[in-house]
């Protein structure tokens, strides 16, 4: 089994929603050993099944919490519980932010879960993202890139934050 | 968000949820009530239309399957398989044998992954009172995961057939790209057998839930298929006198815009509204369930005719029931064939296909030019026809129940929404709940 398992969340034809899913493709691209890369819809049981029984996961989508779009948040979702207002920008009854807690209920986390949220501005129909979100994009590939190959996702501080 | 609003001097209530949760979507319901009687119900939808209908205009007739496909994420075999059935109607190509087998097949995967999430994760909470699934597994974590494991299969199904469990890529027009061997198949077996026995303890579970009493006499329409439960194809039929091939579709149901809804609403011609889904299959199709899938549903109580919306709950059961059967049979029945997909030639003219969604028919209809090109695209989906029945339930289920407490008579409001698992992404788009009490 692979150490990590990153999964893309979102919609590519809905703009800023597609966040997840350019992230999980770019850090794809590099090539990083022991690396899984998961492109998922968002819908909340065969999210939970992605991370059944995984070591590490990392997931990224995109929220719309009213912050100023761009921002990033990321949450150790082990140590915290995921603020029910984020990841609600979805199509599905029961999506990123309910899969996480529901597996969190029945004691099916994978062993470490680092969420990685990116603020949207467009949400509208058609592919492409906004300038705030590509830079925000940028960003949290770095970072995500560097934790997977300083192995030291597992180590990281639980505290979120919004850069 | 939600808000209960009094205003004693004009003696009006409104209770306001800007977000209805546990459906498909997202829109809103508003509903007016003056002196004990509602005076207003309105199935709101904002979401913009997605123009797949215009887009598909100048296309190639193969590309549909995969454009339409991603109209949903639920239910893509629906859109799929509709769209090279009418594509190869129009075309003169009727695809049989295994090709057929392993379409009804995938699209039982589709009821399974559909059917299970609905009953476990968005409705089963409803009638044992718990504001969502996750508080429900606090309570009964052991039926929270077998509604999951039983949905797990359904998703095992798409992607052995489809090749991915969301937006599966294998289905083409004529059939598929790449047929599955036997052998593949034979992998979900034993899942499908564990399948059937959790489903029939679910249908058991589910009839014990509490429910309103509350009949309605709804103009079912469903397909029927003159050998099986129809999933894939059949005529079109109704209790109240429809039953024509599925061409004629467009004489029978009229679709017509209103100002509230960017979704358009259908109506029988010169009747009113119609019931599809759940409920209207089983009504016009019993005698087409398994004898285990009949017997099952006559062991709880459930007449051959439901005309209680709140029961599609157990019906829901019954056909996840059925679907789980009749996957274990086609895998049993199965030889791989030939070839994966019949060669399709582009002939002008115009083509129907209509199939049975986990949430009721879904239609299309499209013109093609000799060479292909899309001329005219037509598309229904089950929860667009649906919406006039969901504010007809409303306006006759509230004024016996507007002695009931706000918050409670908000929470059947959204119930008998959930009623319909509606998939407001399908019909075009988005579900938020307003209730207005004049006293």
């Amino acid at each position: 089994m692979n150490r990590f398992t990153l999964i893309g969340v979102g919609n590519q034809y809905r703009r800023d929603d597609g966040a997840g899913w350019e992230i999980a493709e770019r850090i794809k691209a590099k090539a990083l050993p022991d690396v899984e890369v998961i492109m998922a819809s968002g819908e909340g049981a065969a999210l939970m099944e992605s991370m059944q029984g995984k070591k590490h996961v990392i997931l990224f989508d995109a929220v719309c919490s009213g912050a100023q779009p761009g921002s990033i948040f990321k949450f150790d979702a082990r140590a915290e519980r995921i603020p029910g207002n984020f990841f609600n920008y979805s199509t599905h009854a029961f999506s990123v932010a309910e899969a996480v807690e529901l597996a969190r209920t029945l004691d099916s986390l994978p062993e470490k879960l680092l969420v990685f949220g990116i603020e949207g501005e467009d949400f509208g129909s058609g592919p492409g993202l906004s300038e705030s979100v590509k830079q925000a994009v940028w960003q949290v590939v770095e970072e995500a890139a560097g934790l997977i190959q300083e192995q030291r996702f597992h180590n990281d501080k639980a505290e979120p934050n919004c850069a | 968000m939600s808000a209960i609003k009094s205003n004693k001097t004009s003696g009006t209530k409104t209770i306001k949820v800007d977000y209805l949760a546990r459906v498909e979507g997202e829109g809103s319901l508003f509903v007016k009530v003056k002196g004990g009687a509602v005076k207003d119900v309105k199935l709101k939808i904002f979401e913009p239309p997605r123009f797949f209908e215009a887009f598909l205009r100048g296309r190639d007739f193969r590309e549909a399957p995969d454009i339409t496909a991603r109209i949903c994420g639920i239910c893509p075999i629906a859109y799929l398989l509709g769209s090279s059935q009418a594509m190869e109607d129009a075309c003169g190509v009727q695809v049989a044998g295994p090709l057929r087998d392993l379409r009804r097949l995938i699209y039982c995967g589709e009821w399974i992954e559909s059917h299970a999430l609905h009953i476990y994760m968005l409705h089963a909470p409803d009638f044992l009172g718990y504001q969502d699934a996750i508080r429900m597994a606090q309570d009964h974590p052991e039926y929270v995961k077998r509604g999951l494991r039983l949905k797990k299969i359904g998703n095992a199904i798409m992607e052995v057939i489809g090749g991915r469990e969301i937006h599966p890529v294998n289905l083409k027009i004529g059939g598929f790209y790449k047929a599955p061997t036997k052998k593949e198949l034979n992998t979900l077996v034993e899942e499908l057998k564990w399948g059937v026995d959790a489903a029939l303890e679910t249908v058991k579970w589910v009839a014990t839930f509490p429910f309103p009493d509350f009949e309605q006499d709804y103009e079912f329409v469903a397909l029927r298929h003159p050998d099986e439960y129809a999933i894939t194809e059949g005529r079109l039929i109704s209790n109240k006198g429809i039953d024509a091939p599925i061409k004629e579709y467009d004489h029978h149901l009229i679709e017509e815009q209103v100002a509230h809804s960017t979704s358009l609403h259908t109506k029988v011609r010169d009747r009113g509204a119609c019931f599809l889904g759940p409920l209207a299959r089983y009504s016009l199709n019993f005698d087409k369930l398994s004898p285990l899938a009949q017997e099952t549903a006559k062991e709880v109580g459930l007449g051959q005719v439901c005309a209680n919306p709140f029961k599609s709950i157990i019906v829901r059961a019954v056909e996840l029931l059925y679907v789980y059967e009749e996957s274990l049979r086609l895998i049993q029945n199965y030889e791989t064939p030939d070839r994966p997909a019949l060669e399709i030639t582009p002939r002008p003219g115009k083509g129907y296909g209509a199939t049975e969604a986990p949430r009721g028919i879904c239609y299309h209809r499209y013109t093609i030019d000799e060479k292909g090109t899309i001329m005219d695209a037509k598309i229904v989906s089950p929860t667009a026809v649906n919406q006039p029945t969901i504010e007809n339930d409303l306006r006759n289920y509230i004024p016996s129940n507007l002695d009931l407490p706000d918050d409670q008579l908000q929470w059947q409001c959204e119930q008998a929404v959930r009623n319909y698992d509606p998939c407001i992404s399908c019909s075009t788009h988005f579900l938020k709940l307003n209730i207005e009490r004049e006293a």
